[in-house]
């Protein structure tokens, strides 16, 4: 009944076009999540290599990484969404409040594994560019964030997941993307829609993790592929 | 003086801001202790059995992708309208956090210390609890930590299931569909004040009970 029911939904195709057909909400869903990664990215990568590669306000960024992360996305989405309504009242009330919460989730992750994956790095290596007359930039491109690669991915792919499965709480405040379908599923007693939305979600966060191992491959150096201990930080 | 608009509003609200965050605390307490005592012998089995390891960690990863939201919406065709529909999911996202912790937590314990376990005469049950449960409790805690302050995030989410649940989220739910912004923060200020104050709270708890790890934890 509940698997009949969800391959009835999603193989209507009444459910296939249309404003809020799947490909649209799935469109939907990949910007929203793409745009507040790379939102994210900016902002934690950054931070991440310097505080890595300096040691310098270590403690403090990664404690309130964790405080950050303790955020409740429903709150955050709630907080930022009278203002940004207030702002533009057409796109402000439903994309930018998701998007604020999304980066707020997903900076943690990042940020953490960026500073750990370069912490990580072996500081004989480090010390051996130096020696070679390295500048720190060069240390630090040349050295440390090769060496560092397998953890910051893991970071970012975590951060990505974790985006995915929460954008659906934007369709609580009216917006898109294939939290609509949970919400309306609710609300119209359809458990079709519903675990059809949640399937489309999870498979969404599955090709995802399986994009993110396959960069994560082709990035690592060939001298460490194969290292289990390279990538076994994870936040 | 009489009190007027929001101001009026807030004072008349307190009453339910107190049990609505009674209601929060409780209904993430049940979740985060049903999962601790469920994933203790997850992890047993996932340590002692090496085999089950990758398997149930793989399961538990799944789990992570699906949203929440939709857990709790699809249970209610099953379930209904209950306690059973907040708890289910919340106690399934606990255990993906806890079961990955302890079994970290339990390899750390170094195998010299085992050795030794074995060599003073304990039984296994006794090399658990005396040896290997005191040594993994600090990844224990930092999972009891975690899984405390995304229970409280998610305990938000189940205000969709109806005015009896949902703790504080009730009126961040409410003040969206009424657009009024201040109920919305009446909600939203207070869930995240509590995530902080509980994970305060459990660290606090931590120091005290792992005495030993103070010094190194303040160095590091």
């Amino acid at each position: 009944m509940l698997i009949t029911e969800t391959i009835a939904w999603l193989s209507d195709p009444a459910h296939w076009s249309g404003p809020n057909g799947i490909p649209n909400r799935l469109g939907e869903h990949v910007a929203l999540s793409a745009v507040s990664l790379l939102i994210a990215m900016a902002i934690a990568l950054p931070i991440g290599l310097y505080i890595g590669h300096t040691n310098r306000g270590a403690a403090v960024a990664v404690n309130s990484a964790n405080l950050w992360r303790s955020l409740p996305s429903l709150a955050v989405i709630a907080i930022v969404l009278p203002i940004t309504a207030a702002i533009d009242p057409q796109a402000g009330f439903r994309f930018y409040p998701t998007v604020v919460a999304m980066v707020v989730l997903a900076v943690p992750p990042i940020l953490v594994n960026t500073f750990a994956g370069i912490r990580g790095v072996d500081p004989d290596l480090v010390e051996a560019g130096r020696g070679q007359g390295m500048t720190a930039l060069q240390v630090l491109t040349k050295i440390e964030i090769p060496l560092a690669i397998p953890v910051i991915i893991a970071g970012i792919r975590s951060g990505a997941v974790q985006i995915i499965a929460t954008a659906t709480l934007g369709a609580i405040f009216g917006f898109g993307a294939l939290g609509r379908y949970l919400v309306d599923g609710v609300s119209q007693f359809d458990t079709g829609q519903i675990v059809g939305g949640a399937v489309l979600v999870a498979g969404l966060a599955i090709v995802t993790e399986l994009l993110f191992a396959g960069i994560q491959r082709v990035l690592t150096p060939r001298g460490i592929r194969g290292d289990p201990s390279a990538a076994a930080i994870s936040a | 003086m009489e009190l007027t608009g929001d101001a009026a509003w807030l004072v008349d609200h307190l009453d339910e801001l107190a049990y609505r965050t009674f209601q929060h605390l409780l209904l993430a307490t049940i979740a985060v202790a049903v999962g601790l005592a469920l994933s203790f012998p997850l992890a047993i089995v996932a340590v002692r059995r090496r085999a089950t390891y990758a398997p149930i960690l793989a399961v538990s990863d799944l789990l992570y992708t699906i949203p929440s939201l939709a857990v709790f919406a699809a249970l209610v065709s099953v379930t209904g309208i209950s306690l059973l529909t907040v708890e289910i999911p919340l106690v399934m996202y606990t255990l993906v956090i806890f079961v990955r912790n302890i079994a970290a937590g339990f390899d750390s314990v170094p195998g010299d210390v085992l050795e030794a376990a074995n060599g003073l005469g304990y039984t296994s049950a006794q090399r658990l609890w005396r040896v290997e449960v005191p040594l993994a409790v600090p990844l224990i805690m930092a999972g009891l930590r975690l899984a405390a302050v995304s229970t409280i995030g998610l305990v938000t989410i189940t205000s969709i299931l109806g005015d009896g649940f949902g703790g504080l989220g009730f009126f961040i739910l409410e003040g969206y569909r009424r657009s009024f912004p201040l109920e919305l923060y009446f909600g939203a200020i207070p869930s995240i004040l509590l995530a902080f104050a509980v994970d305060a709270a459990l660290v606090r708890v931590q120091r005290a009970i792992t005495p030993w790890a103070r010094t190194q934890a303040e160095v590091a």
